[in-house]
Formats: C-alpha cells, structure tokens, sequence
C-alpha cells in the first residue's frame, strides 16, 4: 500500500496529469476527448494517462470500442485523505498555536518585537 | 507536487524528495513563533494532539542540545524525542522521532518568514529517508490515532464529507 501511495504522488506530481484528474472527477472520457483542450498531441496525452493507469488511478473501459477513462475514486480517495488526515493534525495543532500566540501579544503589546527565544536548560 | 490548499494549513508530498511540507500563516511575529516553539511552557500548551497532555522530559534549547517529551493521558502515553540541531534567528532546524519507531528520524526545518503587519508564514519542512517512510509518517495519524479527535475524522472520512 506505501508503493501505491508513492505512485499516486509521483502520478499527480505533474500539472496536466492533475488537470485530467480533475476533468475525470466529472465524467468519464474517451483518450481523444481528454487530449483535445491541451496544444500537445493525443500520445502525449495517452502517455500521461498511462501514468495514471499504472498508479491505478484510472482504468480503461475493456468492452466499449472507445475505451473511456474511468477514475478510480477509490484510490484517488484514499490518497487523498491520507494528505488530508495529516494536514489536519497540522492545522489543529497550529489552531492551539493560535491561541497561544494571542496570548502572548497581548501581554507583550508594551514591547513589540523585544521577543527573544526563552532558553531553559532540562526541564523536567 | 501533491497540494491540499483552504484558507487553513497548506500541504504538499514532493514528488522527488520523500519531504513533506507544511506552510500556515499566523497572527504574530517571527520572534513570537521562535518562543511559542522554544519555550518549554508555551510548547507543550499547544502541541497537542487535542485531549492530550504533553509533558515535557528534556528541552536543552542551544545547538546540538536534545529534547523528549511525552504525550498521553492515563496509561496511554507516547514518547517523542530529538535534537535541536541548529537554532537560528528565524529557523529552527531539529531531527524528531515517534519512539514507536526509534529508527526513523525526520530532520525538520523550520522556517519564519516576515509577511509585516505582525503577520508570519511559518514553513515547515520535514525530510525522511525513504518514501516508504514518509509515507508511514502520512499514515501514522491511523496508527497513532488515540484520541477522539482522530475518530471523529474518521467518521467524517469515512461518510466523504472531506473532499
């Protein structure tokens, strides 16, 4: 599973390949479909769709002859929550942080900018 | 690059580094965010996880000096520890360990930049030496996830409600 994850990051490390990401959130779509909005060709597009298939992102309909795109939430899902859980322990403790500074602004509004990092040796 | 951006903190996996980065602007300036990180009292008021108390053990703020502390309530209790490698005017570079994984370190580099205004972006770097570990460090809020908090994003996770 930490294989995965590190392909999902390096397969959404590129901008174009999180544009189609994006794109296929809304709908699935056929390789032509998704190359036409970019200026590069339809293989470049097949090449960064690749990338995606094999960080098991997204699948290709088998049956139908135009083979669409299909996203695979699941994956995408469980990547993002991973980043998501972890910035949110993040930004819960910067929260608490928040708090604290407001208190020290107010007991230092007298002497702005005289903060020096209070050093304590063991504390214990 | 892999970017979760709101109003809140800023995250992002690098794609070619296993390093994780976290950016977040507060209310204060860069000295003030120095003592909230260096000051043993203030630290342990605000590092969490929420529903714990931090204890700290050791904090020999110079360089090369080394801290612990302990996090927990009751008979559930986690131990962290490190060393301050370099304290700058405004950096703060220190390698950190869970001592449920003695052997991995994370070397975090700690950076406050001056936006005026009384305003600070702190950036916050953290460098691992695998992306397998970054990627436990990623998962280690499940694995670590002893409070109520963590439950409640569980449910949240779980039903969809975080895009």
């Amino acid at each position: 599973m930490a294989d995965q994850l590190s392909r999902v990051f390096a397969a959404l490390a590129d901008p174009t390949r999180r544009d189609l990401v994006a794109r296929l959130t809304v709908a699935d779509a056929t390789v032509n479909e998704l190359a036409e909005p970019y200026e590069v060709s339809v293989q470049a597009i097949s090449k960064h769709l690749k990338v995606l298939e094999d960080a098991g992102l997204v699948t290709k309909a088998r049956k139908a002859q135009t083979r669409p795109v299909h996203l695979e939430a699941e994956v995408f899902d469980l990547m993002t929550a991973w980043i998501e859980r972890y910035r949110r322990q993040a930004e819960q403790r910067y929260q608490r942080l928040d708090a604290v500074l407001a208190e020290l602004e107010e007991s230092e509004s007298n002497r702005p900018g005289t903060a020096i990092p209070t050093t304590k040796g063991q504390a214990s | 690059m892999t970017t979760t951006t709101s109003p809140e903190a800023t995250i992002s996996a690098d794609e070619k580094l296993p390093i994780i980065r976290i950016t977040r602007d507060f209310a204060a300036t860069p000295a003030q965010l120095m003592r909230a990180h260096l000051d043993p009292d203030l630290f342990a008021r605000w590092v969490g996880p929420d529903g714990m108390d931090t204890k700290i053990d050791v904090w020999d703020v110079r360089d090369g000096g080394s801290w612990r502390y302990v996090a927990g309530r009751d008979d559930n209790e986690v131990g962290f520890r490190g060393c301050f490698h370099r304290i700058g005017e405004d950096t703060i570079v220190q390698t950190f360990t869970w001592e449920g994984m003695p052997d991995e370190v994370s070397l975090e580099t700690l950076r406050f930049e001056d936006l005026g205004d009384g305003r600070t972006r702190v950036h916050s770097q953290s460098l691992v030496d695998s992306f397998e570990s970054r990627d436990a460090w990623l998962r280690s809020g499940m694995e670590t996830g002893v409070d109520q908090g963590y439950a409640k994003l569980d449910r949240l996770l779980a039903d969809g409600a975080v895009a």
